[in-house]
């Protein structure tokens, strides 16, 4: 084993942190309730520093390497925004407390509304939803109750690009839709023959991701919405992608209904090791009412002297609450500083510096590994980790390899639209030597798949552990620490 | 402000691109909507932003300016300094999902035991590696039960003593499932804590019934009767419970429960305005597969070494796609970091205790507030853990506004939610309350009691 | 790949043994090799359920993939074999034996006469890899 767990480290009677004892007189506790067994591990504080360090030491992260995962915008996270979150007037406010004790917060939160509604031309925007999972979630029943409300209920199909990320179609079957998939054409575009053959009473809208996963602007976006609206559906984009489109241009302004948004992507709010995350929705004049509730609003106008007083607004056609209390508070608050740290002119360096660096990247990388759209890419592009005279070597070979160079390896098998794809994403906080290093390693993992493919089947040989048996985990469903009765 | 290219750079990069300029990268663009002016202010220098920040934190006052009496689904714990110390390792917090094994045991090995805590916790025999909270753990609970009888049983039969916003949050998921009431917690069924209406409600096609444990008014109620009811009538059972309470309680693994479910905020997660927060989700073995979310399990290496990986990932949205049984991507993997490590650092000891202290101030509060001439307890014969009902001899807007001026933040008005219920307030006791606290908090009722 | 003679095949990868008008199916060589080590075998019916041709029976999950096992055809379910919910690698080491699925009442056992026999669906097979 690496490290034991909290468990194996536990000795019986060892006590960590303790609290004073009671300053009341003590009351009973009712037996028939009273638990009997509380098998919680016995350690010091210092176990348990020492533990998590050296489980801290094993992982890697941004703070220690390039992550070129394609969809995920891997940026660096500022650390003032760490500061900014724990600032105790955020951190100690409680959820319920009456309104005009935390102004400051819902200042904040309502700032936050308008800056997202603002870069995205979006007319009003919810931040409560808690990851972009449960935004995409909000899109879809937006877009159903639409239908519902103007008597349309025959409109059960939702389109879908074969391109699309798995939560797309998971969201518009959680939904009670249809789903439909279309296929991309040969410049990776929504395919317009397929997309006219659907558009039809039924539809009830498509879901788009632009610029789309292998990292390319749709040529067609404004024709493709256009025709989606003729025929009476509606647009949900899909706004992971949005780092290449910062102050470059507005989704709203492109006819998109309604659209979520990634603060742990595009805004740089951390990853957590999956999670917190946040996934806040905006949505067209048109879908206005229809938001998640409550929504931060000002209740009374303000003027020279005093500020406006901030409050909550329930959407009159509100698909309702999707979570308890308002949303992930502690990531608006890093969103909020990042936003204002870089105005709009530092917005747009953000997509500017993405995508020279993708297009950057890209030219080097292609010098060795299948391009199978060789045009313009966004922030992303994809590449294929495999070659037709070396069958023996997968996608997953390059990605084990990479981490023996020090790289975290890019998105793999993803989109399912290309062969053993390799999705990559620089982000703009990397420097061209960085980039430089990393198409140094792919070069080299090249050669070797030519030389010394075996290398590469049996990597990664210098991470903390190998690769490993995954049948087995799934097989012999281990889920919980040994525990001594 | 954070990209690091210099011009001499950007020169080359285009060079090697084969590009003049960066703005024809977006050609593609359409021209009438590109590079449109954006009405955001200007930015700002790190030391200009934090100022600025200060300012707006200033705006608002904590629970450390005024003694909080707050709960109803969010608690002021004590946060140990280790909990936020290991927080802040890059190495960890600026981590991405752990979907590359090998690069990823630290944040897979902290899951691991995450899951084990709240197996032992509760009592049941898998948790999940969270959800994003108890609201959303409670309406996934709900998925669960809904696809586990394949969509042949319809109802949802909830309790309406069930925190409001977990019950609103369960019926905005259950809109896209085909024809599914919930039921059972219309102002009609009452609070009662015999529970006889929702009995009756429980019948074959009911899916699942959801009842809290404490439940939201902080009573503990013996529902052994109703889930004898629902097994009968073959339904599944979810409790929504409250962690701390679990350091006293029987855990819900021990009445038989098929799902429990809960937030887990109070285990060294900040109160930060609502969120983020922590969704735990414990379900008996059988229904393992029926989980969503992510599952951390071991495995050995090609070395033979103990590793940790992602498992049952074919479950997941990004195999399934339109066949999984819900679109969750994200858990609440720092979240779930702060409660491995608070309960960590407590451990069986220190976690007893703060379960203790809260009972015991808790019942010195609401023994000293019955005290006060016009104020009862709402439910006097019904056991609590750390929250009480107290009725009030005026509105309880107009006490809490009272109290505030004496920096006391005042227990949770309940005709908010709850129209039938005026005059009533929820009162919420932690370890961080001191008896003085609480007499302080006596002394100034009795002085609105003779305004 | 192992195609035995005498069982038919669906272009969906499930083999079906006729027996009067009673069907046992599972899935073939081609499938479990295609889907790699099963992990997991979930039944989307009960004995004595209703389908319908194309209706989803079971699920077959293996680390990488969750693949609809689909009949093909209309029946009341007999059987089920729950022994490969307990081994579930006997999918990929037995498909055609002891990884038997289900065995279904057919109420028209003409519609099998669309599948393909043994050949067929080897060819077919050969027609997809390339």
């Amino acid at each position: 084993m690496l490290k034991p767990t909290i468990y194996e480290l536990s000795q019986a009677g060892r006590e960590g942190v303790t609290f004073p004892k009671s300053d009341v007189p003590q009351f009973d506790f009712p037996n028939e309730f009273q638990r009997e067994t509380l098998n919680l591990p016995e350690l010091s504080e210092l176990d348990v520093i020492r533990h998590f360090t050296h489980l801290s030491q094993l992982n890697y992260s941004i703070d220690g390497g390039f992550y070129p995962l394609g969809s995920c915008t891997m940026k660096y996270n500022p650390k003032i925004n760490e500061e900014a979150a724990r600032l105790p007037g955020f951190a100690n406010t409680h959820p319920l407390q009456p309104l005009v004790t935390v102004q400051g917060d819902l200042y904040l939160m309502y700032q936050l509304q308008e800056w997202l509604q603002e870069l995205s031309g979006f007319h009003r925007v919810s931040i409560q939803p808690s990851a972009g999972a449960q935004g995409e979630l909000v899109g879809a029943m937006i877009i159903k109750k639409y239908h519902q409300v103007n008597n349309a209920p025959q409109r059960t199909k939702i389109l879908i690009p074969d391109s699309a990320h798995g939560t797309n179609p998971a969201t518009s079957s959680m939904s009670g839709f249809k789903v439909v998939a279309l296929p991309s054409d040969e410049r990776g575009n929504v395919d317009l023959e397929a997309l006219k053959a659907e558009c039809d009473d039924t539809l009830a809208g498509l879901m788009l991701t632009n610029p789309n996963t292998l990292g390319l602007f749709d040529e067609n976006v404004v024709e493709v919405i256009q025709m989606v609206h003729e025929a009476g559906g509606l647009v949900y984009g899909d706004g992971a992608n949005l780092n290449a489109l910062l102050g470059v241009v507005r989704p709203g302004d492109l006819g998109f209904d309604v659209m979520h948004f990634n603060l742990h992507k595009t805004f740089s709010t951390p990853h957590g090791g999956g999670g917190p995350g946040s996934g806040p929705v905006g949505v067209s004049e048109v879908l206005s009412e229809y938001l998640p509730s409550p929504i931060v609003s000002v209740l009374e106008e303000g003027d020279d002297e005093t500020p406006p007083f901030f409050g909550f607004y329930t959407p009159k056609l509100s698909i309702g609450r999707m979570k308890a209390f308002y949303g992930h508070f502690g990531v608006h608050v890093r969103a909020y500083t990042y936003i204002a740290m870089l105005g709009a002119a530092g917005l747009l360096d953000v997509a500017q510096k993405a995508v020279l660096n993708a297009n950057y990247l890209m030219a080097k990388v292609k010098e060795d590994y299948p391009l199978p759209y060789d045009r313009t890419c966004m922030h992303e592009f994809v590449v294929e980790g495999a070659w037709e005279d070396i069958p023996d070597i997968h996608a997953l070979d390059i990605a084990k390899r990479l981490m023996d160079y020090g790289f975290h390896p890019p998105t793999n098998y993803f989109p399912l639209i290309v062969h053993e794809a390799l999705m990559i994403e620089p982000t703009e906080t990397e420097s061209m030597q960085s980039l430089d290093a990393f198409a140094a390693a792919m070069k080299a993992i090249a050669k070797e798949a030519r030389e010394d493919p075996s290398i590469l089947q049996t990597a990664p040989h210098t991470t903390p552990i190998r690769r490993c048996d995954e049948v087995k985990a799934a097989r012999d469903l281990v889920l919980c620490c040994w525990m001594p009765e | 402000m954070f990209t690091p290219h210099t011009p001499q750079e950007i020169e080359e990069m285009l060079k090697v691109i084969g590009a003049e300029t960066i703005e024809e990268l977006f050609d593609k663009v359409p021209e009438n909507f590109r590079f449109p002016e954006l009405d955001i202010p200007d930015g700002l220098s790190e030391m200009a932003i934090a100022s600025e920040l200060q300012e707006i934190a200033s705006a608002n006052a904590t629970t450390d300016d005024f003694i909080s009496f707050l709960g109803a689904g969010a608690y002021n714990h004590y946060i140990p300094a280790a909990v936020d110390t290991i927080l802040r390792r890059g190495e960890f917090y600026t981590a991405y999902t752990p979907y590359q094994p090998e690069v990823s045991q630290g944040t897979l090995q902290a899951i691991f035991e995450f899951q084990s805590l709240m197996t032992e916790l509760t009592g049941m025999d898998v948790s999940n590696a969270s959800h994003y909270d108890g609201a959303t753990a409670t309406s996934e609970a709900a998925n669960l039960a809904y696809h586990f009888f394949r969509g042949k049983r319809k109802k949802i039969v909830v309790s309406r003593s069930v925190h409001p916003h977990y019950r609103e949050t369960l019926r905005t998921y259950m809109q896209g499932l085909e024809d599914v009431q919930v039921l059972g917690d219309e102002p009609a069924a009452g609070v009662s804590s015999d529970l006889n209406k929702m009995l009756a409600l429980i019948d074959k096609d009911t899916a699942l019934v959801i009842v809290q444990y404490p439940d939201f008014f902080g009573r503990i109620i013996d529902y052994t009767k109703l889930i004898e009811a629902a097994h009968s009538q073959g339904a599944l059972v979810a409790f929504v419970f409250n962690p701390t309470s679990l350091g006293l309680l029987k855990p819900p693994g021990e009445f038989d429960v098929d799902i429990a479910v809960g937030d887990g905020q109070p285990l060294g997660i900040p109160l930060s305005y609502g969120g983020p927060y922590l969704g735990i989700f414990t379900v008996k073995d059988k229904y393992v597969r029926k989980l969503a979310g992510r599952l951390v399990g071991e495995t050995v290496d090609e070395a033979g070494e103990r590793a940790y990986v992602l498992t049952l990932t074919a479950r997941e949205q990004h195999i399934r796609r339109e066949k999984s049984t819900s679109n969750i991507c994200t858990n609440q993997g720092l979240m779930a970091l702060a409660a491995t490590i608070y309960l960590s650092v407590l451990g069986k000891a220190g976690f007893k205790q703060v379960a203790e202290l809260c009972y015991q101030k808790a019942h010195y509060a609401a023994e000293q507030i019955s005290k006060v001439e016009g104020y009862e307890l709402a439910y006097p014969n019904t056991p609590f853990f750390h929250e009480f009902v107290v009725t009030t001899p005026k509105p309880v807007s107009m006490i809490n506004a009272h109290l505030q001026e004496h920096w006391i933040l005042g227990g949770y008005d309940l005709s908010q939610d709850y129209p039938e219920m005026n005059n009533k307030m929820l009162i919420a006791v932690t370890e961080k309350i001191s008896k003085d606290d609480i007499d302080d908090l006596v002394a100034v009722l009795q002085e609105v009691d003779h305004a | 790949m192992n195609t035995p003679k005498g069982l038919k095949y669906a272009k969906t990868d499930e083999w079906v043994k006729l027996e009067g008008d009673v069907a046992t199916i599972g899935i073939s060589d081609y499938a479990q090799d295609q889907l790699s080590d099963v992990v997991y075998v979930e039944f989307a019916v009960e004995p004595g359920d209703s389908v319908s041709k194309g209706d989803a029976v079971a699920t077959v999950e293996s680390v990488k993939a969750a693949a609809d096992v689909n009949f093909p055809a209309d029946g009341e379910i007999l059987e089920l074999n729950e022994a490969v919910t307990e081994n579930p690698e006997s999918l990929n080491s037995d498909p055609y034996d002891n990884g038997w699925l289900l065995k279904m009442k057919l109420s028209d056992p003409s519609q099998l006469d669309e599948l393909m026999d043994a050949d067929a669906y080897d060819a077919y097979n050969e027609s997809r890899e390339g």
